[in-house]
């Protein structure tokens, strides 16, 4: 299915979840921030929320250093 | 009481109804270290005077090749450094300097009373904490990612995620042995993160091309 991810088209497998997705994109679920259609995702809930067909996510990774 | 000459020169830069804008700022930062001192430095001499800086470190050699430290504060705690430092800018601060660790627990509580907060945090779980607690808040959340190594200074970018939520950096440089943090590249970010807290408060003077996500 297509989504949209920082403004840009991606596809991923029907069913994934948004852990599937950090999994696939090599991300740690602790050091991103997500949001699904404008709402943060809690990062616990993450294996639990399904993507569908036209979601749009915001990914902000964050590394080390400051 | 004498003459306060930093205030005297920068109503030369400023109007008055900016300066009092400024002035009625407080601004969170989240960790002394290398972005948060020098952001700090260039927030001081843009005439904010209000403050709430947290860290929990004291001043370490290693730290001197980037952070707004001196050889004769090694082994002080930083805000209390960092303090003194920005005072001798400008003597009229209002800094609420805390010797505490950033949790998710008290972060909230520690920067309820500012309009403004300047993620200057080392650690990428932390950065991503500071974010998730004030993303969809009310105040101007202001991160860093990705401020490694040197060479192509122009990576260190300011992407807009929303209105009120920007990040700094490359967003892949983290830092480590062979991407050492160093001065020219960690200043540049703090002072962009700087730059975007004073267009916030009083608006930007050149026009805003669309930024880069």
């Amino acid at each position: 299915m297509r989504i949209t991810v920082n403004g840009k088209p991606e596809t991923v497998d029907d069913g994934a979840s948004l852990l599937d997705f950090i999994h696939m994109k090599n991300l740690e679920p602790g050091k991103v921030v997500i949001e699904l259609n404008l709402e943060i995702v809690d990062r616990k809930n993450l294996g639990d929320v399904l993507l569908r067909e036209n979601d749009s996510l915001e990914v902000v990774k964050f590394v080390g250093g400051g | 009481m004498g003459v306060n000459r930093f205030s005297e020169g920068i109503g030369r830069y400023f109007s008055a109804a900016d300066l009092e804008k400024i002035r009625s700022t407080r601004v969170g930062i989240a960790g002394a270290g290398g972005l948060g001192s020098n952001c700090a430095l260039n927030l001081v001499r843009s005439g904010f005077v209000l403050f709430t800086i947290v860290d929990f470190d004291c001043v370490e050699p290693s730290n001197l090749n980037r952070q707004f430290y001196f050889q004769d504060q090694v082994g002080l705690k930083k805000i209390e450094a960092l303090k003194a430092n920005l005072l001798r800018i400008n003597p009229d601060l209002d800094i609420n300097a805390l010797d505490v660790r950033l949790e998710e627990e008290n972060v909230r509580d520690i920067f309820a009373g500012c309009q403004v907060i300047v993620e200057a945090l080392d650690g990428a779980h932390d950065k991503a904490m500071i974010s998730r607690m004030f993303i969809n808040g009310d105040k101007l959340l202001v991160c860093v990612s990705g401020i490694g190594g040197w060479g192509d200074s122009d990576r260190i970018r300011v992407r807009k995620i929303k209105d009120r939520f920007f990040v700094v950096g490359d967003m892949e440089s983290e830092v480590s042995g062979t991407l050492p943090p160093t001065s020219p590249v960690v200043s540049i970010a703090a002072a962009k993160q700087a730059d975007l807290v004073l267009s916030h408060v009083i608006g930007p003077c050149i026009k805003e091309k669309p930024l880069a996500r």
